[in-house]
């Protein structure tokens, strides 16, 4: 569904990403693991449109993706991804009010009706059904990271990207999300990319777990080398459950070594 | 317990704080009182019962000439074009500052424009503002206005400028235009923080209110200050200043007030 061919991410003369070709299938569940500054949130914020890669191509169903965020692409950040300044009820609203109200960005009447039933739907599914007139600053780190979840839920990316989603929440309330993003990833069919520190967590939850790193080190001039995919390692065990396919433990698939 | 570490309470606040305002009253009283045994007719620190008929004068009794309540008159103008000039400033902050903190090119383009209107001090525009306005109230309204919007406008830009560009990339991937964004996420973020500026910016105000007034009015509470300052009559000024001070922080307690119950999302992460 999503291709990334021969992908550079350069800023400046400082090379980030380097040779990044990947194929990421309808309904897998990517986990981006690696180490610290190898370019991890560079690949996602290129997959969002946020930034834009120096060389190469990406396409979403075979079309190139446009350059810049839209709604084909839900994302969740580590934080301040909920706007502050509406209630939980108003922030999964904003989607719907965007796309029905090109002038006021807010519905009235029926079509308001009908749109704080599908954005109640959304909130219960992510279990907030109960604090529908919260502000952000009122909830737990882990209800601002549902609501936001649901909030980009609403607009039905063609892809969810999580950067490091849970990395700020305690183990007891990670374990949850972790049961609730899975569900949500089985009930509404998502495909997700997300990107974490936590290697349990890229394996636990992944159907496909892809490692970033520096092939090359030169000593001399490090940031003259960028980092590309040194592993990816599709899960057979939960991609069992999808297809029958054999897939085993590859090292770069796509012979870059 | 170390001073660093000290919560005060309540009711005791209100007492600690009322301490240096009572002995600075005391003070006074004691050296007027000092003065006035000297010499009976002193002016420059007139007691008390000086400043009550003084001021009696002008709050209870019409103007024999102009048939006017001097000190409501007074009042009522300097309100007038301290309001005109808040509420205009802050309109034109809000528009401009909204557009140039949230749209790149916009910002480079009048950037550097609102930069260089700001570092001019407004005082010295005063000069040219009443040779185009006359010595009307356009011109100290505009003084006031020029003296603050510079400085409301940057800070507001500024702010929206440094929100969380997840804020923005968010908005965007729900589908926003670049008007739906303004509309929905950068103006109601805006508006706290306009206010905050708004109340940072009464001081100045009043400065640019005062002086417009000192130079060329004929009536108003800067202008009053003023004409009987010839007169030394320190029992009309000493009032005066204290009307100023309990007006400006009414202001300010209301602009407060306002942001808390309008906005109290923004207010929540403070308790």
């Amino acid at each position: 569904m999503l291709s990334l061919a021969n992908v550079w991410v350069e800023y400046g003369d400082k090379v980030v990403l380097e040779r990044v070709s990947l194929d990421i299938a309808e309904g897998s569940f990517v986990s981006i693991i690696g180490p610290s500054g190898a370019g991890k949130s560079s690949l996602l914020r290129v997959i969002l449109g946020q930034d834009r890669p120096s060389r190469g191509t990406i396409t979403l169903d075979g079309a190139p993706l446009p350059a810049e965020c839209g709604p084909d692409r839900g994302v969740v950040f580590q934080r301040y991804s909920v706007f502050p300044h509406l209630t939980v009820l108003g922030n999964t609203l904003l989607g719907l009010e965007f796309a029905g109200a090109p002038l006021a960005a807010r519905l009235f009447g029926t079509a308001r009706r009908e749109a704080r039933a599908q954005a109640e739907a959304m909130l219960a599914a992510v279990g907030l059904a109960d604090s529908l007139n919260l502000y952000p600053s009122e909830m737990s780190g882990g209800m601002q990271q549902r609501l936001a979840i649901a909030q980009a839920l609403i607009k039905r990316p063609r892809i969810l990207l999580l950067d490091e989603p849970f990395g700020a929440l305690d183990p007891g309330i990670r374990t949850d999300m972790h049961a609730l993003i899975t569900r949500l990833w089985r009930e509404f069919g998502l495909t997700i990319v997300m990107v974490t520190h936590d290697i349990k967590e890229a394996f636990g939850l992944g159907t496909r777990v892809l490692t970033l790193d520096k092939r090359r080190h030169y000593p001399h001039a490090p940031h003259r080398y960028g980092a590309g995919v040194i592993y990816d390692i599709a899960l057979t065990r939960k991609m069992a459950a999808e297809s029958g396919e054999d897939a085993g433990i590859t090292i770069d698939t796509i012979g870059n070594n | 317990m170390r001073w660093v570490n000290r919560r005060i309470s309540r009711g005791n606040a209100l007492l600690l704080g009322a301490v240096p305002l009572a002995l600075l009253a005391l003070a006074y009283l004691v050296v007027a009182a000092a003065r006035h045994a000297e010499n009976p007719a002193d002016k420059i620190l007139p007691l008390p019962g000086a400043m009550a008929s003084a001021m009696a004068a002008l709050v209870f009794e019409a103007d024999p000439l102009s048939g006017q309540y001097l000190f409501w008159a007074d009042t009522l103008a300097s309100l007038t074009r301290l309001g005109m000039g808040l509420g205009i400033a802050t309109l034109s902050a809000l528009l401009v500052g909204l557009v140039l903190g949230a749209l790149p090119p916009v910002r480079t383009m009048f950037g550097p424009t609102v930069t260089a209107i700001a570092v001019i001090p407004p005082i010295a525009l005063l000069p040219i503002l009443f040779i185009t306005f006359g010595l009307g109230e356009t011109a100290k309204v505009a003084l006031i206005v020029v003296g603050i919007a510079p400085f409301m406008i940057r800070d507001l830009a500024g702010h929206i400028a440094a929100a969380p560009r997840e804020q923005l990339v968010k908005a965007l991937t729900l589908g926003a235009s670049s008007w739906q964004f303004l509309l929905r996420v950068a103006l109601p973020q805006a508006m706290p923080r306009l206010i905050a500026g708004l109340r940072l910016s009464l001081g100045p105000a009043w400065v640019f209110l005062i002086s417009a007034e000192a130079i060329a009015a004929d009536v108003g509470l800067g202008y009053r200050i003023f004409l009987v300052r010839r007169y030394l009559a320190m029992d009309v000024i000493l009032p005066y200043v204290a009307w100023i001070a309990l007006l400006a922080v009414a202001i300010d307690f209301l602009l407060a007030r306002t942001s808390r119950s309008l906005f109290g999302w923004a207010h929540k992460a403070e308790h």
